[in-house]
């Protein structure tokens, strides 16, 4: 039963960190777009929508499985921004 | 003023290491049209420019290659994990490796050290832009031949991303250009300079 809940909550770390990759290059590519089309209504309205979901989902995953951004580490009684993997060591 | 997001622009998980293709990907990190050059390119240009728009468009793309060089560092820095004195023999890795272990270094797949000459930043729009274009291209032209050696899809996926970026890059410096050459003053026929125009030959 704890591995069967483990399993989900690794499954649902994956899915929030992938729903943040994404929301976050959807907004990257807008974002260079915007600059040279600053008017462009459809795209201001996609911004905001996706830059929305983005929000949740760090906030999200930062509440649960640590900071993406060192200003939201929570400092109680240690620095954790240093005890999860960084980014280039890979799944393996 | 830059912040580190603890994550990569797209994700890099290689199982598989391979030293020789990574002295090739290497190139993209600190070679002639490599990520490293297409930041600083960008990043040192934009003071000059008169045009916001412009402005925004190099600060925004010089960021984003700070995340690619770092995609791209990640992936040689995965393909050489562990590699025994062995397997660095057998892959002509040891000319690099005597020097900097399994670190990584700025150079080319030729061994060339990084340096500011790969790159101008020339204070004028045109010019520069122009230079933007190409080194967009020329860094889309370099990701093809890589695509060409790989046949990991650990691999393939993340340089197809890289490549597929320079061309919208190629796109929003051609947008920007654009830019530049409507606002020109209809007396500067040739473009000269529109951001620094005292007289010429006076």
């Amino acid at each position: 039963m704890e591995g069967v809940v483990s399993r989900m909550n690794v499954n649902s770390r994956d899915k929030l960190f992938a729903c943040i990759t994404a929301t976050s290059f959807v907004l990257d590519d807008l974002r260079i777009y915007l600059d040279t089309h600053p008017t462009d209504q459809e795209a201001l309205d996609y911004w905001e929508k996706v830059n929305r979901v983005r929000k949740e989902a760090v906030e999200e995953y930062t509440k649960c499985y640590g900071p993406i951004y060192s200003y939201d580490v929570n400092v109680k009684n240690r620095w954790t921004w240093v005890d999860e993997p960084w980014p280039w060591e890979g799944r393996c | 003023m830059w912040s580190y997001e603890k994550r990569m622009q797209h994700p890099v998980n290689i199982t598989c290491r391979n030293p020789r293709l990574a002295q090739v990907i290497i190139s993209q990190f600190g070679g002639p049209d490599g990520e490293l050059a297409a930041s600083m390119r960008y990043l040192s240009q934009r003071y000059s420019t008169k045009n916001r728009k412009v402005a925004g468009v190099l600060t925004d793309i010089g960021t984003e290659e700070l995340a690619h060089m770092e995609m791209v560092s990640a992936i040689v820095h995965q393909l050489t994990k562990d590699i025994t004195p062995q397997e660095i023999m057998d892959s002509g890795f040891e000319k690099y490796y005597v020097d900097h272990t399994l670190a990584l270094w700025p150079q080319s797949a030729g061994g060339v050290p990084f340096t500011a000459t790969f790159f101008q930043s020339k204070g004028d729009p045109i010019t520069d832009l122009v230079e933007d274009m190409a080194a967009e291209q020329k860094a889309r032209t370099t990701y093809d031949n890589i695509l060409r050696l790989v046949h990991d899809q650990e691999v393939c996926d993340p340089i197809k991303f890289l490549r597929q970026r320079e061309i919208n890059h190629f796109q929003r410096f051609g947008e920007a250009l654009r830019i530049v050459q409507d606002e020109l003053d209809s007396k500067n026929f040739y473009a000269v300079n529109p951001d620094y125009l005292p007289d010429l030959c006076k």
